[in-house]
């Protein structure tokens, strides 16, 4: 078995296992140590990733996973993310008794994040899913003190078991319907002809099972509460690794449906919608950022979704969703940080004034913002900018209509937070967190300012994003 | 030479952000020094400017997202040119032109420089994706303008224009991303477009693709009813802000409708230019109508934007109107018109905007029934306002007129009925201006202006430039009209 095709898994891995050895026998004021360890793991793992970019597409290890330019993108934006949660968390962790092992769930929650992405086969979607899941709600609940953390966490893992046992009844019907697990046996049996009376129950069991993953409807009801409750930096984590891997996985699950066999873009498209609309409808009159932040994120999905409901349709329908992932997630990741920067203040009220007091961490927050909602020449112009073309292109124009619409409703409490940061008066001393935080949070904004720049070269190299099967 | 016209006021802009301190006199004589560079180099252009050949001139191009077709390429053609020399112009009045920065000059000034920047940029983009990028652009620098500095309920009023405007530009991009589906291969590049005229012969994609050219545009320009942000926006604006709004960001609606469905999209502008002209007399006769009634300075000044929008419109409209061939010199006139009323109504309804200004500086009040008697008071500031005022209603040799008389004269070959329509808005707009003057200047002095101010220095020299070059186009029209005729004869002419 070729064990070096999945080198960059096997790095994160050590560098998990690691991390809890260092974190275990070190002193706790060392622990930022295991920060930096854990950069290194990513480090590694990404130039694994970077060394055998444009290798030919192939499937590996019996079948089971893929290797072809959707994984290794996945792993690099999934690593990128990760590694900049890992230095938004030691200023914030430090308090924290257990500051150093943060670093090795996190690293775990990442692994599970690129399983999903490479997973070629049903089991293999499911361990990813479940891995994932488990070191998703350690993160959530970290703060184990806290009501709100721990409620995070609960409130997670419940729609979390609810959403893995309907995967698990999905993968198993599908098993029925056709006898393989692999998706290469999957796909030829499927072109073969199945029962549509199975496959359309199991098809939409998937969906939901992973539509968890990236908070969709219906399975979206953790996002906020993670959002809200679970410390800064686990939340920008688990806000744009997870959707990310989900996403991956969705796409190269329903590519392997013939045309025509269940209505699944018509489904999937009103998923979409109703994922936007929602999302964008609930943060409207939040009066707490990180919640706000969490709604944002719900509808983010939606719009992504839009890249998945077009593949095969839209021949650019992959790059424009990772375009749109990237953007996502550096925009997202600028905004936790400035939350995280000013000591996770949260309600909206206290964001008076901050543009006198912290200019920069108003301008980041303001950058963010304006990127999340498309405004040029920023990345989230550019994602939105592809996903809206690959809709046209692919014949859902009224699902284009409709991100517009959601897009302007967003501006509205993008706004309202702007407005309250720079138009009014300010209400006291504004107090920071640390370095760290601080270099994280204007990374992030001039990435979100970069890659919308240096869009030809981010979407040049996004031509090799393409998927196995 | 066009980028640097960009790049200069936002090194400018990049300089205030920097440089810690500045004082509030400083920053804007710097900011009136930079925002008056794009104007030479725009006027030098407009030396270079050969009217006898080809429809775009001085490109620059580099490429941008070359995968997508994206480049950055600039570049103008006589209509640009002279809406770009004049937004240039209304910046550098604005810059200079006394206002209360609230304590906060540096960032006043780096957002106008800013705003100046991509409003420059919009009117002299030679790709798709481009222009929409600087029409955003100016969507946010204009909503930092209005909340920050703006007064009564600003907030509001910037939040509004923002949701609006982004409405528009947003159908607009889905319109625009239709026109490059349809190209092939597919580009933005403007002047590929034009040639291929992608949608040809699509049908309701086409008909859809120009509906949403049309709302987006409409609403900036704006178009009835399409229009209700513009008012509170310019209420709550401060004076500079306004004319800047009112003079640049309103023509960014009539030169995207001239640059992009009627060049990419004549078959289909020619099926709909008659909805399109109906909508523009109902604009006319509406704003025209609805400013008569108002009682606050600022609304009845901001209502005749819609009015005088409409005639640009409407001048479009009939361009595009009937078929090619028939009348192409009516067509020829009206685009002319056209172009020549976004030039005059900059200059005047930004001067007029500044005088308001003006007005709250001195009394922090609008309400035209408080006025009354200024003439003696302030003598100046009456010329000044006459000026603009009769220019704006179209007096003749005055720059408002000649652009008037060649929208009617088109019309009338096209539509005379809807022409007949339209002169009613001249009519109306002729009343509310000498009732405007005769509340502001005539009649009794209330007591609280008794010590009513003239017209400081700053305030004279920027109004003068502006109405002497409004009295200039209006006597000697022919050196606007010669760079605008070189452009409209290939517009109107090419198949």
């Amino acid at each position: 078995m070729p064990v070096g095709d999945l080198a960059p898994e096997l790095a994160l891995l050590v560098a998990a296992a690691l991390v809890l050895v260092v974190a275990s026998f070190l002193p706790h004021r060392r622990h930022d140590l295991a920060a930096v360890l854990a950069l290194a793991g990513l480090a590694v793992a990404a130039a694994l990733t970077a060394g055998r970019w444009g290798g030919t597409p192939r499937l590996t290890f019996a079948g089971t996973w893929a290797l072809d330019g959707a994984t290794a993108a996945a792993r690099l934006l999934i690593l990128a993310v990760t590694a900049l949660t890992v230095t938004l968390a030691p200023d914030w962790m430090r308090s924290d008794r257990r500051h150093g092992e943060h670093y090795a769930v996190l690293l775990f929650a990442a692994l599970g994040a690129v399983l999903l992405a490479g997973a070629a086969d049903t089991l293999e979607l499911l361990v990813a899913v479940l891995l994932s899941s488990v070191a998703g709600y350690t993160l959530a609940a970290y703060h184990r003190g806290w009501p709100l953390s721990v409620e995070a966490g609960m409130k997670f893992f419940l729609v979390g078991a609810f959403a893995n046992t309907v995967l698990v009844a999905g993968v198993v019907l599908l098993y029925g319907a056709v006898g393989a697990t692999g998706y290469a046996a999957i796909r030829q049996r499927l072109a073969a002809g199945a029962d549509p009376a199975i496959l359309l129950p199991a098809v939409a069991a998937i969906v939901v099972g992973l539509a968890f993953k990236l908070a969709a409807v219906p399975a979206h009801a953790w996002m906020p509460d993670v959002a809200e409750g679970a410390p800064v930096p686990a939340a920008a984590f688990l806000t744009i690794a997870p959707k990310i891997g989900g996403l991956v996985a969705l796409a190269r699950f329903l590519d392997l449906l013939p045309e025509g066999a269940v209505p699944w873009r018509m489904l999937l498209a009103l998923v979409a919608l109703a994922t936007m609309t929602l999302g964008n409808l609930a943060a409207l009159w939040q009066e707490d950022l990180r919640r706000l932040l969490g709604w944002s994120s719900v509808s983010q999905s939606g719009y992504a979704l839009m890249a998945v409901v077009v593949l095969g349709l839209s021949a650019d329908a992959l790059p424009a969703l990772f375009v749109f992932l990237l953007a996502y997630a550096v925009a997202n990741l600028a905004a936790f940080a400035v939350v995280a920067e000013l000591r996770g203040r949260t309600e909206i009220a206290g964001y008076a004034g901050l543009a006198a007091r912290r200019p920069a961490a108003a301008a980041v927050l303001a950058l963010a913002f304006l990127s999340l909602v498309g405004v040029p020449p920023l990345a989230g112009f550019v994602g939105k900018l592809g996903l809206f073309t690959v809709a046209l292109d692919g014949g859902y124009g009224w699902l284009a209509v409709a991100a517009v619409a959601n897009t302007v409703v967003s501006l509205f409490y993008y706004l309202r937070v702007l407005g309250t940061v720079c138009f009014d008066a300010s209400s006291g001393e504004v107090d920071v967190l640390g370095r760290w935080s601080r270099w994280t949070m204007l990374a992030a904004a001039a990435l979100t300012v970069g890659v919308g720049l240096g869009a030809g070269w981010v979407l040049a190299r996004l031509d090799l994003a393409v998927l196995v099967l | 030479m066009l980028t640097a016209a960009l790049l200069v006021p936002l090194l400018g802009a990049l300089a205030l952000v920097v440089r810690p301190r500045w004082t509030a006199r400083a920053a804007r004589g710097f900011a009136t020094a930079v925002a008056a560079v794009p104007l030479m180099l725009l006027l030098l252009a407009w030396l270079r400017f050969d009217p006898a050949g080809p429809l775009f001139q001085l490109v620059e191009e580099a490429p941008w997202i070359p995968s997508l077709g994206v480049g950055y390429r600039l570049g103008v053609d006589g209509i640009a040119l002279a809406v770009a020399a004049m937004s240039a112009l209304v910046f550098t009045a604005a810059a200079a032109y006394p206002v209360e920065t609230l304590g906060r000059p540096r960032s006043y000034y780096a957002w106008l420089l800013f705003l100046e920047a991509v409003s420059l940029g919009v009117f002299l983009a030679l790709d798709l994706l481009l222009f929409y990028v600087f029409f955003d652009l100016g969507l946010v620098g204009m909503y930092f303008l209005i909340g920050r500095w703006g007064h009564g309920d600003a907030r509001r009023s910037a939040l509004k224009f923002f949701l609006y405007t982004l409405a528009g530009s947003l159908v607009m991009l889905l319109a625009i991303l239709a026109l490059y589906l349809a190209s092939d291969p597919r580009t933005f590049d403007m002047r590929r477009l034009i040639a291929q005229q992608p949608l040809a012969g699509a049908g309701t994609a086409a008909g859809l693709a120009l509906l949403g050219l049309v709302i987006g545009l409409g609403i900036k320009t704006p178009l009835v009813p399409v229009h209700t942000w513009l008012p509170p926006a310019h209420v709550d604006a401060p004076g500079p802000v306004s004319a800047i709004l009112a003079g640049v960001l309103l023509k960014m609606g009539t030169y995207g409708l001239i640059r992009i469905p009627y060049s990419m999209m004549r078959d289909t502008f020619e099926r709909y230019a008659l909805a399109l002209a109906i909508v523009a007399a109902v604009s006319i006769v509406y704003g025209a109508l609805v400013a008569l009634g108002q009682r606050n300075l600022k609304r009845r000044i901001a209502y005749t934007s819609v009015n005088h929008m409409g005639y640009a419109v409407l001048g479009i409209a009939a361009a595009g109107g009937l078929a090619r061939g028939a009348a192409e010199h009516a067509r020829a006139v009206a685009l002319t018109g056209a172009t020549v009323e976004m030039v005059a109504h900059g200059l005047i309804t930004g001067s007029l905007f500044l005088i308001a200004g003006s007005f709250w500086q001195r009394g922090e009040e609008y309400d035209l029934g408080a006025f009354g008697g200024l003439a003696a008071k302030a003598p100046r500031l009456a010329a000044a306002t006459t000026v603009a005022a009769f220019a704006s209603l179209g007096l003749p040799g005055l720059a408002g007129f000649v652009a008037e008389v060649q929208i009617f004269a088109g019309t009338f070959g096209v539509w005379p009925w809807l022409a007949g329509i339209a002169l009613l808005g001249v009519l109306i707009t002729a009343a509310l201006f000498l009732l405007l003057l005769q509340q502001l200047f005539f009649g009794t002095l209330p007591a609280r202006w008794e010590s009513f101010p003239d017209l400081a220095r700053s305030e004279r020299w920027v109004l003068g430039v502006l109405l002497a070059l409004v009295v200039v186009i209006g006597v000697y029209p022919r050196f606007l009209l010669t760079l605008i005729e070189a452009t409209t004869g290939l517009l109107v002419g090419t198949p």
